[in-house]
């Protein structure tokens, strides 16, 4: 049997010194735990879950990339305060921002001892200009393709990877299209009969002016 | 690989010795002494191939850039993307339901076990049940596609090896059989869209069962006849054995899955591992190889046959009566509380994940297929490295790719 998330936490705070581990939760019936680990120590973190005894995880099954937008979150929290001698309840709303990131998603067993799954993840620290986290490429080669297909479509650099190049859209294209905010191109052709849709992408096609 | 190098008849610049140099003076414009590159291999000798995408052994538009010295694979590059068409994106804008229809087009040739990988990771994020008979109907037409798969994988090889025509010829005669029922039964012979959450879209036609035992029951005896003609083939033993090795603890490291991994001697089936739907009820076994060569691939997928003639007497003989979906299961307007899941099975080339994260939302958040074909194409180059050219060819074709599932 595979021991818990919360075990496997304390064994790698215990034999990696400083490692940033935090367990998300997950409200699904599956109840599928995972674990979220700070990039610095992401090599050390997968070089012990391949090598500890008691969880061998040799094998990473599935690796993929999240794309998480800038959200805000309201909290009403309701309070009572005494106003002019009345006690009154009063809400109060604070709204929290939360920056986007990338998500690296691992979902790793073990062929050896026939466990699993242990969800490990990584993020990047935003969107934009830090997409960085480190290849596990070099503890686990069934992430290579992987890892060049989270790169090609959301924009991950995943650091040492042996052969980071995109692999399922072309050499020379810029966008990222599993990205939320992806923009398709201007692909309009003339069509004869138009619908709907047709017309409206031909308006932005043209432009303004020339749609009389 | 830096084998012994013969000396080259011609000159670095490619014209013939005996030609007068355009200096005149009758001096040989060539150097005995070839040219090295600091690795030790010959410089500019080396004969760049682009296999693919237009050709007819790399099982649709595939390509791969090998670099040859000789007609011995010095590099090799495979290239994606012919095929691409973004399902995930595709799936993250429609519906829970409406990505049933397009799982079909992942590996179009096991539409059933793509649509019961997808149901089973959608009833893991949404914590539904499935009725028993669903889950029997469920195992019948999975075995019965790993069935066809297998075969056509046989007369694929026996196709990439030269023996034209006939193998294939007997492996899509038994898939036909198998392609009628499916046709009966969803309305479809390969674009099934069979599976719903919860269990399945309808009910066996009357007469279904009986012709299925009638077919399972034929099966063994094509099986025979193509094992005599092929087990023992000299060609067939000549082409594969010892060729296009997979040592077991790079299978193991390079997420090799399926029958591939099975045939490096792992023993790692998910039907055993994860026991999902029914199939701790059936009593089967799992076929190992010993070399992890094409052989070993090619006989682990004719056992593995074997072995789903055995779960389907099983299940053919026990399926019971009763609902074949859960009525309590929305279609439409469906919406998973927010949350994530990860479901798995073994399809016919190997383990088939879809990766779910819902927001709450009619659409999943994130929808992601975890590609059996295109992981097991990691590890092809360091499968073929140092055998000839001829044999890129039925090394790749022992992977058992789909294209539909490898560009997705």
């Amino acid at each position: 049997m595979l021991e818990s998330l919360e075990q496997i936490k304390s064994r790698l705070e215990s034999a990696i010194p400083g490692v940033g581990a935090e367990i998300i939760a997950n409200s699904a019936p599956s109840a599928q735990v995972s674990l979220l680990v700070d990039n610095r120590h992401a090599l050390a973190v997968a070089k012990f879950l391949r090598d500890d005894r008691a969880l061998r995880l040799d094998y990473a099954s599935n690796v993929t990339a999240v794309d998480w937008l800038d959200s805000v979150t309201k909290e009403t929290v309701k309070t009572k305060k005494l106003i002019d001698g009345v006690e009154r309840e009063i809400e109060q709303t604070t709204e929290k921002t939360r920056a986007g990131f990338l998500e690296v998603v691992y979902h790793l067993y073990s062929m050896e001892l026939k466990h699993g799954p242990v969800i490990l993840r990584l993020r990047t620290v935003n969107r934009s200009d830090q997409t960085h986290v480190p290849s596990l490429t070099p503890v686990w080669r069934g992430a290579e393709f992987q890892e060049r297909e989270a790169y090609d479509l959301y924009g991950i650099v995943f650091d040492g990877h042996p052969d980071l190049r995109r692999i399922l859209m072309w050499d020379g294209y810029a966008d990222f299209p599993m990205r939320k905010d992806y923009v398709e191109p201007d692909d309009y052709e003339y069509e004869p009969t138009p619908h709907d849709e047709v017309v409206e992408k031909a308006a932005r096609h043209y432009g303004t002016e020339a749609k009389e | 690989m830096t084998t012994a190098y013969v000396e080259p008849a011609f000159g670095g610049n490619g014209e013939h010795p005996a030609a007068p140099s355009p200096e005149g003076a009758g001096e040989p414009n060539y150097s005995l002494t070839p040219k090295v590159t600091a690795q030790g291999v010959p410089e500019g000798d080396l004969l760049e191939v682009s296999m693919g995408p237009q050709h007819p052994s790399t099982h649709g538009v595939f390509r791969m850039d090998v670099a040859l010295d000789g007609e011995r694979v010095v590099k090799l590059k495979p290239v994606f993307g012919y095929l691409h068409r973004n399902h995930e994106k595709i799936g993250e804008n429609t519906t829970y339901l409406g990505s049933m229809p397009y799982t079909d087009r992942l590996d179009y040739f096991c539409s059933l076990t793509n649509n019961w990988a997808y149901a089973l990771a959608v009833e893991k994020l949404a914590g539904l049940q499935v009725p028993e008979r669903a889950e029997y109907i469920r195992v019948i037409t999975a075995e019965l596609t790993r069935l066809q798969n297998h075969t056509c994988l046989g007369g694929f090889l026996l196709q990439d090896m030269g023996a034209s025509g006939t193998p294939l010829m007997y492996a899509f005669r038994e898939r036909e059989t198998i392609l009628d029922l499916f046709e009966s039964l969803t309305g479809a012979r390969m674009m099934c869209n069979y599976m719903r959450f919860g269990g399945c879209r309808c009910d066996l036609p009357p007469g279904w069962l009986e012709e299925a035992r009638d077919a399972v029951e034929r099966f063994p005896r094509f099986l025979d006849e193509f094992e005599r003609l092929l087990n023992e083939n000299e060609i067939l033993m000549a082409r594969t054995q010892g060729i296009g090795v997979l040592p077991r603890s790079l299978a193991i490291n390079a997420s090799v899955t399926g029958p591939m991994v099975r045939a490096s001697g792992v023993n790692y089936d998910i039907r055993k591992v994860d026991k999902y739907g029914i199939y701790d009820r059936f009593d089967f076994r799992v076929p190992l190889g010993e070399h992890g060569d094409v052989y070993d691939r090619y006989m682990v997928r004719i056992l593995e046959m074997r072995e789903s003639v055995n779960i389907l007497q099983q299940a053919l003989r026990d399926i019971p009566a009763g609902p074949i979906v859960d009525p309590k299961v929305k279609l439409r307007g469906f919406r998973p509380k927010a949350g994530e899941a990860y479901g798995r099975l073994e399809a016919p080339k190997g383990e088939l994940g879809f990766y779910l994260i819902s927001d709450g939302s009619p659409n999943p958040y994130r929808y992601r297929v975890r590609p059996p074909s295109l992981i097991n194409l990691t590890i092809l180059e360091d499968m073929c490295l140092g055998h000839i050219v001829a044999d890129v060819v039925v090394i790749l074709g022992s992977v058992d790719i789909v294209m539909g599932e490898v560009d997705r």
